[in-house]
């Protein structure tokens, strides 16, 4: 009953798996319609809404929005890479429209301040416990006599 | 050491307070078009509104091609009936238009997410338009424009590469200052 219950699932699930471990060669084997729709779904989802507020074209309901997934659904099924049809729109709108900024000169800041940032915060925190736990228990954090501590 | 401290947290904020200052001075919808000194993408769209002024001008049905226009400065106006700034610019865009018509300049009104009907209604409220408006169905063209919103003015010079790029209503002062100086050669006689 369990190994019957057990082949059901894993039946159940053998179609979907392919299509998160996506390779060329097992997309293929799809529905050229749900593999379009995915892949323009990805390349939707990186393209900002010119006419929004930090929204992407995939995720916009306005009506250029809808055009500009039209434009992404066309160039992808006419055999363009998912990078020619980002570019088609950063020769149009400028590097603006990626929502994910490319690496790329000042863009590069993006990126590494964050992990500056954090690592600059670790290491003061480090540095303030170790400090505080250098202190003997209870002592005032000034410089006082050490040793004794003041209770009561 | 409390001095030290003060002087480290000061040298964190003051970068970042000129930072977010700077950020404040800046037009958040202005966005740098990498268009302007590009040639001007191509065109062909219908004509649903024929220029008050067109005497041998295009008829509604009839298509402009920026092809054809080669030669000719291109003022191409984005606009819609439902866009409020674009009332501000439509009398000047309409005047300008036609103190350059003779001169080898030619606007354009591109109609963005509209119906024609409403377009038309719209230009008669208005008073009328000197030069033809064109429909652009599913927006292509204005994608290939790169538009953010309307209006949105370009200028395109002779040579068929994008001169210069405007967000929002237009000036005459301003029209003038970017078409003199690119009038074809034979008509600024």
């Amino acid at each position: 009953m369990i190994a019957a219950l057990f082949l059901m699932v894993a039946l159940l699930a053998l179609p979907v798996t392919p299509v998160f471990s996506a390779t060329q060669s097992t997309l293929a084997a799809q529905p050229s319609d749900t593999l379009l729709e995915a892949r323009v779904r990805a390349v939707a989802s990186e393209l900002r809404c010119p006419v929004c507020q930090g929204e992407s074209i995939q995720d916009s309901p306005s009506a250029l929005a809808q055009e500009m997934r039209t434009i992404v659904r066309e160039q992808l099924a006419a055999g363009k890479s998912p990078e020619d049809v980002k570019r088609y729109f950063t020769d149009k709108y400028g590097e603006w429209i990626l929502l994910r900024p490319r690496a790329v000169g000042w863009n590069v800041l993006v990126y590494v301040l964050p992990v500056i940032a954090l690592l600059v915060g670790a290491a003061v925190v480090m540095r303030a416990t170790r400090r505080w736990a250098a202190q003997p228990q209870g002592a005032p954090a000034g410089p006082g006599e050490p040793g004794k501590a003041q209770t009561g | 050491m409390n001095w030290r401290r003060a002087a480290i947290a000061t040298g964190f904020a003051i970068p970042l307070v000129a930072l977010f200052s700077y950020g404040m001075t800046r037009d958040p919808r202005e966005i740098p078009s990498p268009l302007p000194g590009r040639p001007a993408p191509d065109f062909a769209l219908e004509v649903f509104r024929a220029g008050d002024d067109a005497r041998d001008g295009p008829s509604p049905g009839d298509t402009i091609r920026f092809a054809d226009l080669r030669g000719k400065v291109v003022v191409v106006n984005f606009w819609a009936s439902w866009c409020l700034a674009c009332r501000d610019e439509h009398e000047v865009l309409s005047r300008v238009a036609r103190a350059y018509a003779d001169r080898g300049v030619q606007f354009l009104g591109v109609l963005y997410s509209d119906r024609p009907a409403s377009g038309i209604a719209w230009i008669s409220d208005m008073g009328g338009q000197s030069y033809p408006s064109v429909r652009d169905p599913g927006s292509r063209t204005a994608i290939e424009f790169g538009l953010y919103g309307v209006p949105e003015t370009f200028i395109i010079g002779t040579d068929g590469r994008v001169n210069y790029k405007h967000i929002g209503p237009v000036t005459e002062q301003l029209l003038i200052e970017k078409i003199e100086p690119i009038l074809p050669p034979v008509a600024s006689q």
